[in-house]
C-alpha cells in the first residue's frame, strides 16, 4: 500500500522554500556549497543549486558524496553495495557546507556523511537539509532545513521518487513488511 | 594353522589353471586341493565364493626407509602395509641411511623383515649399484647379491655416469641380477616440480621434461646392446616415448624389462593445479595420453610388472609449499584396488594378466623361486575380492605415513587377505 | 555486488563480471588518492599481514600504503630475519599468524601454490602477491586499469608481452585477465625464455619483436632476470637487448603510438630503452598509482564481504 505525501507541485514549493532559507539563514550564499549524497541527495542539491541561482544570481558550486567507504553496516551485508567515488571537485576548507539528502531516518547516513567530509578537509559549518524527516533517532543529529516531517511507523518506508532517475516528483509512505530496509 | 579355503576361484597362470577349489592348508603347507573337501573342526573355514585364490603378490618396487628414515615407515610398518596391501612380499629399495651397500645392511633389513612378521611377507632388499649410490664407483655385487640382495639399482638418482652403468651391467651380468634404472637426464630436471607441458605453463612450475627419462632410457639400451648378457629393468616407467622405445627392444629381443606405478595410469598431470603435494613424484604425473599409453602397454605385455614406489613421508614432511615437499606417495594399500578397478574393471588385463604383473613377472625378473601352487607346497597366496566396493582411508592405512592422492577415491576390488610362510592376514 | 572467492589467488578462472567489478571499485578508489586526506574507513580494526618470504620493496609499500589508507592494522613479516631462516615452516608461520587473529593475508612467494596452501591452513582472507612463476594478480588488474584508462575498454585490444615469459607470474596473470576481458595477446622472447604450450593457452608466439610490432596497440616489458643468463637460457645481456629490447626505433616503424608498460624496475636499455620508458606513450608511472587504487579495491572487496 502506498500513500502519496508530496506531489509534484509540492515537492517543487517544498524545494523553492528550503532553497529560501539556506540564503536567509547565510545571509547570501558567499562561502556556501553544496553537497549532495548519492544519489537523491545530489538530484536535490542540484536542484537547490538552481533555485539559489534564480534568487540570488550567484552559482554555488555542487559536490557529490558517496559514503559507503564510511557505513557502519558495510560488513555483514550479503550484498556488498556498490562503490561509485566522490565528486567534490572544490577545496571545502573554510566553506559552509550544506549537506543535502532525500530522508533524514536513524542518522546513520548523515553519520558516515559527516565522517567521510571530516576526512576531505575543515569546513568552517555544516548545515543540515533534508527533503523529508521522518523520525525514529538513533543518533542526536537533527536537520537545519527540513522539507517536510512525515511521522511514520518504524517498519514503513518512504519512497523518494525524483525525475532524474524515476518517473515522476512525489513522496510516498509505503507499507512494508521488510523491516530491514525500512528508510 | 588349519584352514579349508572354500570354493575359491583359483587363478595360477603358471599351471594355466583357472579352476573353483577348495583347498586345505595345515601348517603352511597345502594338505589338499580339490572340489567340495571336507574338513574337521580343527579348521578354520575360509569362504571364498566368488573370490580368487592368486599366487602371492610381490611388489618389486618399495622404500621401506629403515634403517635411517624410521619416522617415515620401518621395516615392521612397511610390511605391515604389504599385508594389509594383499602383498606376501616386497623388494625394497637402497635409498636408506646408510645406504644397503654392503652385505651387513642386507642381512640387516632381511632379518628385521623376518622378525617384524614372521615370514608374513618376505622382505628382498635390492642393493645399490654403485656406492652410498653416489654413481661413481661399483657396489660389492658379489658380496651383495651372496648377502641376498635380488638386484641393484641406485633408485631415487638416476645412474648418470655412461661408463659406470657400462660397468655395472657387465659386473652384474656375472650373478644373473637385474638393474634397476631410475630413468632420468638429471641435467634437464633441475628444480623441476612436476611434467613438462601445458599444466606446468598454466601453473608457473618448473618443470620436468618426459624426453629426460626417455633419453636416459635411450642411452642405457645402447648400453645393453652392447652388453647384452646384462639384465636392464625399468623403474616407473611413466611416458609414451618410453614405452615405444621398450616395444623396440623388445623386439630386439633384448633383456629388458619394465613397470609401471599405479598412480601412473590413474593420475594426470591436470591434478596438480590444486597444489597437493601428494600429488608430486618422481617420475611426475605425466599426461592423459601418456596415462592411456601406460594402460595399453600393460594390455600389450610391454610393461611387465606393476609395483608401488610405495615412498612414505610425514605428514609434516608434506603439508609445506609444493616446491619444498618431497618427492612420492605411499603405495601398497592402494596398488592392488587401484589395478583392479582402473585395468581389470576398464578391460586393459583379465585377472590372468593382472596376477602376472603383481607375482609371475615380477619374480622371474628376479630369479625368485617360482610359487607352485599343488598339494605340498608351501601355501604363499594373494586372496582377491575383485568386486568388493570400498573407498580408500588414509586413517586406516597400516603405514606410517598417510601421503597418498587416493584419500576419499571409491575402487571396486581389492586384496582381502594373504597367506606365507604359514602365517596369515586377513582384512578385517 | 561481490566476489566469488573469499581469497584472491589467480586471475584464471575468475570472471569478467568479477575483473570489472575490481576494476570499477578501484576507479573510484583512485579519487580518493587525489585527495589531501588519502584515508577511508571501511578496514577499521581489521589486522592484515604482509608475509613476504621473497623481497619485494614496492610491492610491499603499494600493498601497505592501500592498506593504511583503507585504515587497517598492518603487521610486516619479512622473510629474512625472521624465524623462516630458522626452519620454520610456513604452514608454523601461518598457524601463529591465525593465533595472532589476522584478518587477512597478502602473502609473497617464491613456490608457486604458496597461496593456495595458506588458504588450507588458516581462515583469514589470502592475497597473492606473486607465487613463484604462476601468478601476481594485483599487477595484471593493475595493467588491465591503466589499460583500459588509456584505450576505453580492454575488448579487442591487442597486447603483446615482452620479454621472460618462462619465469614470469606477471605474464601469466596478464594472459589469463586479459583473455577474459576479450583481449589478444602476444609473447614475443627468445625460444628459450617462452615455456611449452603456451600457444594452448590462446596466445601467439613471436620471436621477432619487427614482427609484432606493427600489430599491437600495447607492449607489456617484462624485467629480464641476470641469472637467466647464467643458467644458459640467452647468452648476453648485449645481445638480448639487441633483439629483444623494446627501442624506440622499433616501436617508430608502428607508424602509430603504442602504449608502453613495465611492471618495474626496469633495466634501463636492456629491456626497455630508457627514452621510451619515460616517453608520452609510456604509462608506467600510471601504473604505479594504479597498483595502489587496485589494492584498496581488492582489499575492500575482500575485506568487507565477510
Amino acid at each position: 500500500m502506498k500513500t502519496k505525501v508530496l506531489d509534484a507541485d509540492g515537492l517543487r514549493r517544498t524545494v523553492n522554500r528550503l532553497s529560501h532559507e539556506v540564503v536567509e539563514k547565510n545571509k547570501g550564499v558567499k562561502d556556501v556549497v553544496l553537497v549532495g549524497i548519492r544519489t537523491r541527495g545530489e538530484f536535490l542539491a542540484h536542484r537547490v543549486a538552481k533555485k539559489i541561482a534564480e534568487i540570488e544570481n550567484m552559482n554555488v558550486q555542487v559536490g557529490i558524496l558517496d559514503i559507503t567507504l564510511y557505513r557502519d553496516d558495510l560488513r555483514g551485508r550479503l550484498d556488498q553495495p556498490e562503490l561509485k567515488s566522490s565528486e567534490i571537485l572544490f577545496d571545502i576548507r573554510g566553506k559552509v557546507i550544506v549537506l543535502i539528502d532525500d530522508v533524514l531516518f536513524t542518522g546513520r547516513t548523515i553519520r558516515s556523511a559527516l565522517n567521510a567530509l571530516m576526512d576531505l578537509g575543515r569546513p568552517s559549518e555544516i548545515q543540515l537539509l533534508v527533503l523529508v524527516d521522518r523520525g525514529h533517532r538513533e543518533l542526536p543529529i537533527k536537520a537545519d532545513y527540513v522539507g517536510k516531517n512525515v511521522p511514520t511507523a518504524r517498519e514503513q518506508k518512504v519512497q523518494v521518487a525524483m525525475t532524474e532517475t524515476d518517473e515522476e516528483d512525489a513522496v510516498y509512505l509505503v507499507e512494508n513488511d521488510d523491516k530491514e530496509n525500512g528508510q | 594353522m588349519k584352514l579349508h579355503l572354500k570354493s575359491g576361484r583359483l587363478i595360477d597362470p603358471i599351471k594355466g589353471k583357472d579352476v573353483v577349489t577348495d583347498m586345505l592348508i595345515v601348517d603352511g603347507r597345502i594338505e589338499r586341493l580339490g572340489t567340495s573337501l571336507s574338513s574337521d573342526k580343527s579348521f578354520e573355514v575360509i569362504d571364498l565364493k566368488n573370490k580368487i585364490i592368486a599366487p602371492g603378490f610381490i611388489d618389486m618396487h618399495v622404500h621401506l626407509r629403515e634403517p635411517g628414515y624410521e619416522h617415515k615407515e620401518t621395516i615392521e610398518t612397511g610390511c605391515g602395509s604389504a599385508a594389509a596391501g594383499g602383498f606376501t612380499a616386497v623388494c625394497c629399495m637402497p635409498n636408506t641411511n646408510p645406504a644397503i651397500d654392503e652385505e651387513s645392511v642386507v642381512r640387516y633389513v632381511q632379518e628385521e623383515g623376518r622378525r617384524a612378521t614372521g615370514g608374513l611377507v618376505d622382505v628382498f632388499p635390492i642393493a645399490a649399484a654403485s656406492k652410498g649410490r653416489k654413481g661413481e664407483e661399483l657396489s660389492p655385487m658379489a658380496e651383495l647379491a651372496k648377502a641376498g640382495a635380488v638386484a641393484f639399482s641406485d633408485d631415487g638418482s638416476p645412474i648418470a655416469n655412461a661408463e659406470l652403468m657400462r660397468r655395472i651391467f657387465e659386473y652384474s651380468s656375472m650373478y644373473n641380477l637385474p638393474v634397476i634404472q631410475h630413468a632420468e637426464e638429471s641435467t634437464m630436471t633441475k628444480n623441476g616440480l612436476m611434467n613438462e607441458g601445458f599444466e606446468s605453463t598454466r601453473l608457473g612450475m618448473p618443470s620436468i621434461p618426459p624426453i629426460a627419462e626417455e633419453l636416459m632410457i635411450v642411452r642405457d639400451i645402447v648400453l645393453l646392446r652392447y652388453i647384452p648378457r646384462a639384465k636392464y629393468h625399468i623403474a616407473h616407467i611413466s611416458t609414451i616415448g618410453s614405452i615405444d622405445c621398450v616395444r623396440r627392444a623388445k623386439a630386439e629381443k633384448l633383456n629388458i624389462t619394465c613397470e609401471a606405478a599405479p598412480h601412473h595410469f590413474t593420475l594426470t598431470d591436470e591434478a596438480v593445479g590444486s597444489f597437493d603435494t601428494n600429488l608430486k613424484m618422481n617420475p611426475p604425473l605425466r599426461t592423459k595420453a601418456d596415462v592411456q599409453a601406460i594402460k595399453e602397454a600393460l594390455r600389450d605385455g610391454i610393461i611387465d610388472v606393476i609395483a608401488s614406489d610405495h615412498a612414505p613421508h610425514t605428514i609434516d614432511e608434506k603439508e609445506v609449499e609444493f616446491a619444498q615437499a618431497p618427492f612420492g606417495i605411499v603405495g601398497l594399500e592402494t596398488a592392488i584396488g587401484l589395478s583392479i578397478t582402473e585395468l581389470v574393471h576398464q578391460k586393459y588385463l583379465t585377472l590372468i594378466q593382472l596376477i602376472e604383473k603383481f607375482s609371475v613377472n615380477p619374480r622371474r625378473i628376479l630369479s625368485l623361486p617360482t610359487i607352485n601352487i599343488q598339494e605340498g607346497e608351501l601355501a604363499n597366496l594373494t586372496l582377491l575380492d575383485p568386486n568388493i566396493k570400498w573407498t580408500v582411508d588414509i586413517q586406516l592405512f597400516k603405514s606410517k605415513s598417510k601421503n597418498s592422492p587416493f584419500h576419499g577415491r571409491s575402487l571396486k576390488g581389492k586384496a582381502i587377505g594373504i597367506i606365507n610362510n604359514g602365517k596369515t592376514y586377513f582384512a578385517k | 555486488m561481490k566476489l566469488q572467492s573469499r581469497h584472491l589467488l589467480g586471475l584464471e578462472g575468475m570472471s569478467k563480471e568479477d575483473i570489472t567489478l575490481i576494476l570499477d571499485t578501484a576507479a573510484s578508489f583512485k579519487e580518493i588518492l587525489e585527495r589531501p586526506i588519502k584515508k577511508v574507513p571501511p578496514l577499521q580494526g581489521k589486522t592484515i599481514v604482509n608475509l613476504f618470504f621473497e623481497s619485494s620493496t614496492r610491492t610491499r609499500i603499494s600493498f601497505e600504503l592501500a592498506e593504511r589508507r583503507l585504515s587497517a592494522d598492518v603487521v610486516n613479516f619479512a622473510a629474512s630475519g625472521s624465524s623462516v631462516n630458522k626452519g620454520e615452516t610456513l604452514k608454523d608461520t601461518a598457524r601463529n599468524i591465525e593465533a595472532m587473529k589476522i584478518d587477512m593475508v597478502v602473502i609473497r612467494h617464491s613456490a608457486s601454490g604458496a597461496p593456495h596452501f595458506l588458504t588450507r591452513v588458516v581462515k583469514a582472507n589470502v592475497i597473492n602477491a606473486g607465487d613463484g612463476a604462476h601468478e601476481h594478480p594485483t599487477q595484471a588488474l593493475l595493467d588491465m586499469m591503466t589499460l583500459r584508462e588509456k584505450h576505453g575498454s580492454l575488448e579487442g585490444l591487442r597486447i603483446c608481452i615482452v620479454g621472460d615469459i618462462l619465469h614470469s607470474r606477471v605474464a601469466l596473470s596478464n594472459i589469463y585477465g586479459l583473455k577474459t576481458m576479450g583481449a589478444e595477446i602476444s609473447v614475443c622472447g627468445p625460444a628459450t625464455l617462452i615455456p611449452r604450450n603456451i600457444e594452448d593457452l590462446g596466445v601467439r608466439v613471436y620471436h621477432r619483436l619487427e614482427d609484432i610490432i606493427p600489430h599491437v596497440d600495447a607492449l607489456n616489458v617484462l624485467r629480464i632476470q641476470l641469472e637467466r643468463q647464467k643458467s644458459g637460457l640467452f647468452p648476453s645481456l648485449r645481445e638480448y637487448h639487441r633483439y629483444f629490447g623494446v627501442t624506440k626505433e622499433k616501436v617508430d616503424r608502428a607508424l602509430k603510438p603504442i602504449t608502453i608498460m613495465h611492471p618495474g624496475p626496469i633495466n634501463r636499455d636492456v629491456e626497455l630503452s630508457a627514452d621510451l620508458a619515460d616517453g608520452p606513450h609510456s604509462v608506467i608511472l600510471e601504473q604505479v598509482t594504479n597498483g595502489e587504487a587496485i589494492r584498496m579495491s581488492v582489499l575492500y572487496l575482500l575485506g568487507t564481504s565477510n
